[in-house]
C-alpha cells in the first residue's frame, strides 16, 4: 500500500492514476480499480503506459473487460501505447478495499467484508457478523456461500426481510 | 537434473496441473443451469470458474516455460485425449450431485494440502500461483464438507446416494499421491510438492468429514491410474470434444 502510495505522488504517472480512476468494476460500478485495490501501478516506458493490476479472483470474467477497460480510457487521453500487466503475487486480499470503498459498498447495498482476511474465527467454524447493508441489523443468516459473483456470498435479512449480496474476506 | 531436463519437468508439471483444473472446471460448468436450486446452481458454477482461472495462469506459465510462441490457448485446445495429462479423478463425468460433492471432497481436501505445499516452492511462479489458489480452495473445501454432512448425515435416500458417491469415485484417490519420475526430481530439487507425504494429512480431514457424516471409508481393494501417462478414461475423449470444438473448428477464433 505504501509503495502504492508513494508510485502515486511521482509527478509523471500522477495524471495517469487520476484517468483511471473513472475505470471501475463492470459488476460493481460503484466501485473505482483504487477503491477495490487492484490497480498496483502505473509506468512510464518511453512514449507507453505499463498499468499493473491484481486479479481478486483467478477465474474472475471481469479482468478482461477492466483491461480492455484500461486501455480505452488511456487510449481516449491520449496515451496510443498501453500495457496491461497482471501481477500475481503477492495474492489480493479484501484487505485492499479502501475505507471509501467499503463505504460504497454498502450505499450501493452491498456488505462489505466483515473482518480482516487474517482473522483466523472461520477456522473455528464461527460464522462472521454481517450487518443488512439496507437497515443495519445485525440479525441476518447466510443463504448460499456464492452470490452473484465469485466474490460474494448471499444473505438474507432477518429484520427488514431482504436478501443482500456480502463482499466475502479472502 | 540438467537445465533443459529440468525446464522439460517444469512445463510437463505446470501443464498437468492445469490439465486438472481444467477438466474439473469443465465438468463442473456442465452444472450450469441444471443445479437443484439456484443458488446452487450459481456456487458450482462459480467454482467451476475458480478452477478455469488456475488452469488459466498454469498454462500461461507453461506456454512461458516453453517459449515456442504457444499461447494458454494453444495448450489448451490443440492436445487430443493422449497428450492430456490430468488425473482421472478430475474427467469422471459428474454424475448426480452426490458424486459431484463426494468427488469435490476428495480433491478439494487434497487441493488444500497441495498448494499450502506449492506456496513454499523454490519456483516463484508455482508459490504465486498456489498462493493465489489456495484461499479458494479453503473456500471449495468448507463447501464440500457442508455437502457431504448434509446429505451423508441426512435422510436414507441422501445417506446412500452419497455413500454410492464414494464407492464410485474412491478407486480414483490414490493417483493424487502417485508421483512418477521426473515430478519426484523436481520434488527433489524444492519445485514440487511431494504427493505421498501429503496422505496422511489428507487420509485423516477426509476420515474426520465421513465419520461426521455417518458415512463409511470405502475399502481401498481398486486403484485406476495412470492420468499423468495421457492414458484416460473412455469419459476425456466426449469432454474435449465439447471443450475444444468451436477452436478445432475455426482455428484462432477470438470472441
Amino acid at each position: 500500500m505504501t509503495r502504492r502510495r508513494a508510485a502515486r505522488g511521482n509527478p509523471d504517472v500522477e495524471p495517469l492514476w487520476e484517468i483511471l480512476e473513472q475505470v471501475t468494476d463492470p459488476e460493481i460500478p460503484v466501485l473505482s480499480l483504487s477503491d477495490l485495490g487492484i490497480l498496483q501501478n502505473v509506468e512510464r516506458q518511453g512514449d507507453g503506459v505499463v498499468v499493473t493490476i491484481t486479479t481478486t479472483y483467478s477465474g474472475c470474467p471481469a479482468m478482461d473487460v477492466i483491461g480492455d477497460d484500461i486501455r480505452q480510457v488511456l487510449h481516449q487521453a491520449g496515451y496510443a501505447n498501453v500495457t496491461v500487466k497482471q501481477r500475481l503475487f503477492p495474492a489480493w486480499t479484501t484487505d485492499w478495499i479502501s475505507a471509501a470503498g467499503r463505504r460504497k459498498l454498502r450505499e450501493y447495498g452491498i456488505a462489505p467484508p466483515a473482518e480482516a482476511s487474517s482473522s483466523k474465527s472461520a477456522l473455528l467454524g464461527a460464522q462472521p457478523i454481517v450487518p443488512c447493508p439496507l437497515c443495519a441489523s445485525t440479525r441476518t443468516e447466510k443463504v448460499s456461500e456464492f452470490g452473484s459473483t465469485a466474490c460474494k456470498a448471499l444473505y438474507r435479512c432477518q429484520d427488514c426481510r431482504e436478501p443482500f449480496d456480502y463482499f466475502k474476506c479472502i | 537434473m540438467n537445465h533443459a531436463t529440468q525446464a522439460t519437468a517444469l512445463f510437463n508439471y505446470a501443464v498437468g496441473l492445469a490439465d486438472d483444473a481444467l477438466t474439473l472446471g469443465h465438468r463442473l460448468s456442465e452444472w450450469c443451469s441444471k443445479g437443484p436450486f439456484l443458488e446452487e446452481d450459481l456456487a458450482l458454477t462459480n467454482v467451476a470458474l475458480d478452477f478455469i482461472g488456475r488452469a488459466r495462469m498454469l498454462y500461461t506459465y507453461a506456454a512461458a516455460i516453453e517459449n515456442k510462441g504457444r499461447n494458454e490457448d494453444d495448450i489448451a485446445y490443440h492436445r487430443d485425449c493422449r497428450e492430456y495429462t490430468n488425473l482421472l479423478i478430475n474427467e469422471l463425468p459428474v454424475g448426480d450431485f452426490a458424486d459431484t460433492m463426494a468427488r469435490q471432497l476428495l480433491v478439494d481436501a487434497f487441493d488444500v494440502e497441495f498448494f499450502t505445499a506449492l506456496t513454499g516452492s523454490a519456483d516463484e511462479t508455482l508459490a504465486a500461483i498456489a498462493a493465489k489458489t489456495l484461499k479458494e480452495c479453503r473456500y471449495h473445501l468448507r463447501r464440500s464438507q457442508d455437502w457431504v454432512i448434509r446429505l451423508g448425515d441426512g435422510t436414507a435416500q441422501s445417506h446412500e446416494r452419497m455413500q454410492r458417491g464414494f464407492d464410485r469415485v474412491w478407486g480414483y484417490s490414490h493417483e493424487l499421491f502417485a508421483m512418477n519420475a521426473a515430478e519426484r526430481g523436481l520434488a527433489d530439487a524444492g519445485i514440487a510438492v511431494d504427493r505421498a507425504g501429503l496422505r496422511s494429512t489428507w487420509d485423516q480431514s477426509v476420515d474426520a468429514v465421513l465419520a461426521e457424516a455417518t458415512l463409511t471409508r470405502p475399502a481401498g481393494d481398486w486403484s485406476v491410474q495412470g492420468g499423468r501417462d495421457g492414458i484416460h478414461t473412455e469419459h476425456l475423449g466426449y469432454l474435449l470434444a465439447e471443450l475444444q470444438f468451436v477452436q478445432r473448428a475455426y482455428p484462432g477464433l477470438q470472441w
